[in-house]
């Protein structure tokens, strides 16, 4: 790209590339994967670095196979690898992260024909592939700092074995720091949103489809969450699952969302609306990744629709 | 003799049913989760397709062109029906295990697709050749589909563990498993198709043919 010349006017140069994009959304992450590994221990950090390691290697072999440019160094391959690995529970074997590496990136992004072309976003189809396949270890959870395994909070929700927080032995605090069951990097809220803001200031993410996304799952689980109208717990339902990972890092992947602001306003709308059907009724306790893959699908039809205003048109 | 024959092949090779043609693809994506019930179902499309491929090529100057759709159903029915009364007498384990897809062969396309384009328009012997061709080719569609199904999402070939410490991936033997089975092997089969044409027309040019 160094030789494009475009001409002779004085252009405002950016050094910003999709390598350096791709490292500041590694470098957000990376709070959340440390508190993952402090709270379910050394195991987790083993299933992250599988995960990684793998995905390198396959899109190193699969763009070998193919004959086409190698472009492991732009990073994206690791960042699949890091998602996926942290939407796993740190209970799983270690095949697992790297079975899940391979559909992601050989099957969901190579064979769509690579970065940018793929329709789904890789981590999360890796992530519903190995759900649908060894469901046994894709739902168990190790408690914080022990080696029991618990259920995650909703899906303690879902089975009617706990009504209301208190019931959990749970406070807002312990899901905020991330003191619960549930996937390596999806725990410790803390975490994620200091790399959301990061991301956030930096302008490499915009806050309007995590922002729709997490009102509408919020507002909802509040009206029809329980029983009676307007008595859910709106700061549980964002609290509990997925949410702050799926809707900052995963439904403002640039790939599988929409172009336009309002694009992505829609696209959080309907992802939040997806994840409140699938915890509220579905068979599965927690919707987030399947919303995501869901929307990611309607892409097309909202860029049809939605179309940016030219400059200088009324 | 040579004309024959290349009717029966074309079956299995450039309009394979599943693979070129496309056709068929409830059953394919139904009955392919085991080899056994591939296997059966492969047999029990051949024969109808057979039975529905000489009865059609024999009576076609007889049938009237606007009801010839009801008159080529009510022939197919006919081996459909003759088809599942004698799996559900010699084989009944396999009739409970492809259930309703035997009776289903009345509406696949592949059977109707080959009276309509071929059966009333030849004589009897390429229909007989046509119809083996494209059962065999159905078959070997529905045997390797179902390999790769049985042996990712159960482990097994023909009900028979392959490694035992092998986790099967469940996922394989369910729907999502037969949609992405389909896809990479159409897929395959498109990649060589298009891999041979233009390695013949390199060959044709010749290096010649860039200078």
């Amino acid at each position: 790209m160094n030789k494009l010349i475009v001409s002779t006017s004085p252009h405002i140069h950016h050094k910003e590339d999709t390598a350096s994009i791709m490292r500041q959304v590694i470098l957000a992450l990376i709070p959340a994967g440390i508190a993952g590994v402090w709270i379910f221990g050394l195991r987790a950090l083993s299933i992250i670095l599988a995960g990684v390691v793998s995905a390198v290697i396959f899109e190193w072999l699969i763009q070998k196979a193919r004959g086409v440019k190698i472009t492991v160094l732009d990073a994206s391959a690791i960042l699949t690898g890091l998602l996926l690995s942290y939407s796993l529970p740190s209970t799983v074997p270690l095949w697992l992260p790297v079975v899940g590496s391979f559909v992601a990136i050989v099957i969901v992004k190579q064979a769509f024909g690579g970065l940018g072309r793929n329709i789904f976003n890789p981590a999360l189809a890796g992530r519903a592939f190995l759900l649908a396949a060894w469901p046994s270890y894709m739902t168990v959870f190790a408690k914080p700092f022990d080696a029991i395994t618990s259920a995650t909070p909703l899906g303690l929700l879902k089975e009617g074995k706990a009504a209301e927080l208190a019931q959990l032995h749970l406070s807002y605090s312990d899901l905020f720091f991330g003191l619960r069951g549930g996937c390596i990097g999806e725990v410790c809220i803390l975490a994620l949103l200091a790399g959301a803001i990061y991301l956030l200031a930096r302008g490499i993410i915009s806050y309007h489809a995590p922002l729709a996304f997490i009102l509408t799952l919020g507002l909802f689980s509040w009206v029809f969450g329980q029983a009676r109208f307007f008595s859910g717990d709106f700061i549980f339902a964002v609290l509990s699952g997925g949410l702050i990972l799926g809707a900052f890092f995963m439904a403002t992947d640039y790939v599988t969302t929409p172009l336009t602001t309002k694009g992505h306003f829609i696209f959080g709308l309907g992802c939040g609306l997806i994840a409140f059907v699938i915890r509220k009724w579905g068979g599965y306790p927690e919707g987030v990744s399947y919303s995501i893959l869901i929307m990611n699908a309607v892409v097309p039809l909202i860029d049809r629709y939605i179309l940016p205003k030219r400059f200088g048109i009324k | 003799m040579k004309k024959l024959i290349e009717e029966f092949v074309k079956g299995i090779t450039i309009e394979n049913p599943t693979f070129a043609l496309v056709l068929g693809l409830c059953p394919t994506l139904a009955v392919s989760s085991s080899v056994i019930n591939a296997i059966g179902m492969g047999a029990a499309a051949t024969f109808v397709l057979l039975g529905s491929n000489i009865i059609i090529s024999l009576i076609r100057k007889i049938i009237p062109n606007e009801i010839r759709i009801p008159c080529f159903i009510v022939v197919i029915a006919t081996f459909v029906t003759i088809n599942e009364m004698m799996l559900k007498a010699y084989f009944p384990e396999l009739n409970a295990s492809l259930g309703i897809f035997i009776p289903l062969i009345v509406v696949n396309c592949i059977v109707l697709g080959r009276a309509e384009v071929f059966a009333a328009k030849r004589t009897v012997l390429p229909s007989i050749f046509d119809a083996l061709g494209m059962g065999m080719g159905f078959t070997l569609a529905l045997v390797i589909i179902s390999t790769i199904r049985e042996a990712l999402g159960a482990g097994k070939i023909f009900g028979l563990v392959l490694a035992r410490g092998f986790e099967p991936a469940s996922v394989m033997i369910l729907a999502p498993g037969a949609l992405l089975t389909l896809g990479f092997l159409i897929g395959f089969v498109n990649f060589w198709h298009i891999h041979k044409k233009t390695h013949k027309e390199i060959k044709k040019v010749g290096c010649d043919g860039c200078r």
